[in-house]
C-alpha cells in the first residue's frame, strides 16, 4: 500500500516534470480540417514529435469545419481538400499551400469483372450518377467495353452521404466533362444527388459497393488498394485510358501551373498519363500572425514533412508534391508575417 | 435534441430496479428533521439549491431554443414555412427544404413504435405475470443490458448483418413478386440493398424496446397486489386482469415509457445514419426507399457546411426537430389528461 502510493506520487511528479520541460522547450501546434489527409498528418506529427519534441495536434473535423476554425483563429493551421479561390483567400487574409496529392477512384461490383477491366469515361460516369444510364449493358458502356460480358442488370450508384473533399473532386470532374451534370447538379463537398444510396465515409461507400451486386461507387485510392476493390479504368482528357496509381496522380499534378497560383484543381488534367480524378489537399494559414512563434513552429513542421515525409506519404498511398512545387511553396511562406511585418519563416 | 425529454439519457433500468426493491408503503413516521440551533438555515439553503437547479433547466432550454432560432434565422427569412414542404436539398444552388428529413424522422419513429410497443408490452406482461420466478431476474437484466449497447453498434450491425438479411429474404422476394402490380410494386420499390426507412425503423425498434419494456415492467409491478388478487378472485383471466386492472392503474407510466422510447427514436443519430441511406430525394413512398432523417442530415453535413444558408438550414432542421419533440410531449400530456377525465365513466 505504502509502496503503491509512493510509486503513484513519483509517477505524478515525473509527468509534471515532463509536461513542464516540454512546455518550456517547444510550442504545441494545433490544426484542424480535412479528414482525407488526417492519417498522414497524424503520422507526420508523431514522427516529428519523436525527432524534435514538438507536439502537433491535428483534429480531423472536415474541410468545412477546418476553414471555419482557421477563420476564427482557434487553430494555427486549417486544412481543406477544396482549395479556396484566390480572391477568397485575399478577403480572409489567408495563404494556402498543397501538401500531398491523392486520387478518387470509381469502383464497381459486377460479377465476372476483374479490377481494371471496366473502362469508363466522364460522360458515362456522369450519366450513371444522373440516373440516365440505368443498366450495365447500356450501349454507351458497351461502346467502351466491346469485349466485356456486361449483365443486363440495374446499376446501383453509391455515393458519400457526408460532405467530403472526395465528393468535391468527383463532382468537380463530372462538372467539367458532363454538361448536364454541371447544369443540374454542379460541384461541391455536398450536392443534391439525383440517385443513389449514401454511405458514411469512404468505409461506408466501400462497404456498400462490396456487398451490393451491380453497384458503382467512388472512394479514395487507399481504400481501393487496401481492400483490393474492383476499380474502373478512366479515359482522361487526352483520350487515353489510365489506371489509378502514384504515377498517374503525379502526372496530373505535374500538368498544373503551380507557379501562377496554388489554387489548382487537378481533375481532368491534360497529359497522356494523367489520372482524371486527382486532387491535392491544402493547408490554410493567416498572413498576418498574432502568434508568430506558433506560425514559425507550424511552418517548420511542414518544412520537415516536405523534406522527410515523402516515404510516409507513399506508404499511406498519398503522392508527394513534385520537388519544384515544394520549392515554390516554401518560397511563398515569406508572405506569412508577424505584427511588425517581419516574415516568420526562419530560413 | 433528444435531451428535451428529460430522462432519455438516464439508463432507466437503474431507477426502475431501485423502485422495485422498495414496496409501496406509507412512509413510517419520519424523524424530526430540524436540528436544534440551526434556525432552518440548511432547509433554506437546500431549498435555494433545488430551486436554482430547476431554474437552470429552464434557462438552458430557453438558451438552446434561442441559439437555434438565431442560427436558423437566415434560412427562416429566406425559405419561411415553405422549408417544411419543399423536398429540394441542394447545397450547390443553396436551395433548401426539409420535407425529406422530416418525413424520414417521422416515418422511422412511427415504424419503430409500431413494432416496439406491442413487443415491449408482451415482454413486460410476461415478466410480471407469466414468467416463472427463476427466469424473471436474468431476463430482466438482459433487457436492461440491451439498453446499454451503444447506438453505433446497432448501426453497424444493421448495415452489415441485418440489412443484407432484409434485402435477400424480404425485399427481393417482395419486389420480384409485386413488380408488375402497379401500386403495390411502387410500395416496395427501391435499390435492393436492405437500407432505407423500414430497416432504420426496425433497428430503432430494437433500440427502444428495452426502454419501453423496462418502464412498463416497473409500472406493472407497482400495481397493488390487492387489486389484482381481488380481480383474480372474481374469476378474471390474466388478460382481463391486465387490461382492466393493471393497464388502467398504470396508464400514466405506460404512456410515459412509450414517450421515452419515442423521444429516443426521434433523436437517434448514429444508428439511423448507417442504415437509412442518406438520400435527400422523395422518389416514392416505398418503405424500402433510402431516405434521410433530421439527425442524420445534421451529423453528416454539419462539419462540411460552409457558413451561410447551408448551415442556417441545418439549424432550421434542428429547430424543427425541437418542435416535433415538443409537440410529441404535449400530445402525451394531453392524452394523459384525457384518460384521467374519462376515468370511472365506463364499467
Amino acid at each position: 500500500m505504502k509502496y503503491t502510493s509512493k510509486f503513484i506520487l513519483a509517477t505524478a511528479a515525473g509527468f509534471t516534470a515532463m509536461t513542464y520541460s516540454f512546455g518550456a522547450l517547444a510550442q504545441d501546434v494545433t490544426g484542424a480540417g480535412a479528414s482525407f489527409p488526417a492519417p498522414l498528418y497524424s503520422k507526420w506529427a508523431s514522427d516529428y514529435n519523436k525527432a524534435t519534441g514538438v507536439k502537433i495536434n491535428y483534429q480531423s473535423v472536415g474541410s468545412g469545419a477546418g476553414i471555419k476554425q482557421i477563420d476564427a483563429k482557434t487553430v494555427d493551421f486549417g486544412a481543406s481538400d477544396m482549395p479556396l479561390k484566390d480572391d477568397e483567400l485575399k478577403s480572409k487574409g489567408l495563404v494556402q499551400f498543397p501538401t500531398v496529392i491523392g486520387g478518387v477512384v470509381p469502383v464497381v461490383n459486377i460479377k465476372g469483372i476483374a479490377p481494371g477491366q471496366l473502362k469508363l469515361n466522364g460522360q458515362v460516369l456522369g450519366d450513371i450518377y444522373l440516373g440516365k444510364i440505368t443498366k450495365w449493358d447500356d450501349a454507351a458502356i458497351k461502346v467502351l467495353n466491346p469485349s466485356l460480358g456486361l449483365p443486363s442488370d440495374a446499376i446501383s450508384p453509391v455515393r458519400r452521404a457526408d460532405g467530403s473533399g472526395t465528393s468535391f473532386i468527383f463532382t468537380n470532374y463530372l462538372s467539367k466533362v458532363n454538361a448536364e451534370w454541371k447544369s443540374k447538379v454542379g460541384e461541391g463537398t455536398a450536392v443534391n444527388w439525383p440517385v443513389g444510396a449514401g454511405g458514411k465515409g469512404n468505409e461506408g461507400v466501400a462497404a456498400f459497393v462490396n456487398r451490393l451486386p451491380n453497384s458503382i461507387g467512388y472512394v479514395e485510392y487507399a481504400y481501393v488498394k487496401q481492400n483490393k476493390m474492383t476499380f474502373a479504368v478512366m479515359q482522361n482528357a487526352s483520350g487515353a485510358f489510365v489506371s489509378p496509381d502514384d504515377l498517374t496522380f503525379k502526372a496530373a499534378a505535374a500538368g498544373a501551373d503551380w507557379a501562377k497560383s496554388f489554387y489548382q484543381i487537378l481533375t481532368n488534367q491534360a497529359g497522356k498519363d494523367a489520372w482524371p480524378l486527382t486532387g491535392a489537399t491544402f493547408i490554410l494559414m493567416h498572413k498576418a500572425q498574432d502568434k508568430p512563434v506558433q506560425a514559425a513552429a507550424t511552418l517548420k513542421f511542414f518544412d520537415w514533412g516536405y523534406k522527410n515525409g515523402d516515404k510516409t506519404a507513399e506508404d499511406l498511398d498519398y503522392s508527394p508534391m513534385p520537388a519544384s512545387v515544394k520549392a515554390a511553396i516554401e518560397k511563398s511562406w515569406s508572405e506569412i508575417k508577424d505584427a511588425a511585418g517581419k516574415s516568420v519563416a526562419t530560413k | 435534441m433528444s435531451s428535451t425529454l428529460p430522462a432519455s439519457n438516464v439508463p432507466y433500468g437503474m431507477t426502475g430496479s431501485d423502485r422495485r426493491s422498495e414496496p409501496v408503503k406509507a412512509v413510517p413516521n419520519p424523524p424530526s428533521n430540524k436540528p436544534k440551533g440551526w434556525g432552518g438555515l440548511p432547509d433554506k439553503l437546500f431549498g435555494i439549491a433545488a430551486k436554482s437547479a430547476a431554474i437552470l433547466t429552464l434557462v438552458m432550454l430557453l438558451g438552446i431554443l434561442l441559439s437555434l432560432v438565431v442560427g436558423a434565422l437566415p434560412a427562416i427569412q429566406k425559405f419561411g414555412f415553405g422549408f417544411l414542404t419543399s423536398s429540394t436539398w441542394d447545397p450547390v444552388k443553396e436551395d433548401f427544404g426539409g420535407l425529406v428529413m422530416i418525413y424520414g424522422t417521422l416515418a422511422t419513429s412511427f415504424i419503430a413504435l409500431l413494432i416496439a410497443v406491442p413487443v415491449s408490452f408482451g415482454i413486460a406482461l410476461f415478466l410480471t405475470e407469466l414468467s416463472p420466478s427463476w427466469l424473471k431476474r436474468p431476463l430482466g437484466t438482459a433487457i436492461e443490458l440491451l439498453a446499454a449497447v451503444p447506438s453505433i453498434v446497432y448501426g453497424m450491425w444493421g448495415l452489415l448483418v441485418f440489412g443484407p438479411i432484409l434485402a435477400t429474404y424480404v425485399q427481393q422476394p417482395l419486389q420480384s413478386l409485386l413488380k408488375d402490380i402497379p401500386f403495390l410494386g411502387g410500395l416496395v420499390s427501391g435499390p435492393p440493398v436492405g437500407i432505407g426507412i423500414l430497416s432504420a425503423g426496425i433497428i430503432l425498434a430494437i433500440m427502444i424496446i428495452p426502454f419501453i419494456a423496462s418502464v412498463m415492467r416497473d409500472v406493472f409491478e407497482v400495481t397493488p397486489p390487492m387489486l389484482k388478487e381481488s380481480a383474480y378472485a372474481l374469476g378474471s383471466t390474466t388478460w382481463e386482469v391486465t387490461s382492466k386492472v393493471v393497464l388502467p392503474y398504470t396508464k400514466a407510466g405506460v404512456v410515459g415509457g412509450i414517450m421515452l422510447g419515442l423521444g429516443r427514436a426521434l433523436g437517434e443519430t448514429m444508428a439511423v445514419t448507417f442504415i437509412i441511406g442518406n438520400t435527400n430525394q422523395l422518389n416514392s413512398l416505398s418503405v424500402f426507399e433510402a431516405a434521410n432523417s433530421i439527425t442524420s442530415a445534421l451529423a453528416n453535413e454539419f462539419a462540411e457546411a460552409g457558413a451561410g444558408l447551408h448551415q442556417a438550414s441545418l439549424f432550421y432542421l434542428g429547430l424543427v426537430l425541437f418542435f416535433i419533440t415538443f409537440v410529441v410531449l404535449t400530445l402525451s400530456k394531453l392524452l394523459l389528461t384525457q384518460l384521467k377525465k374519462s376515468e370511472g365513466t365506463k364499467s
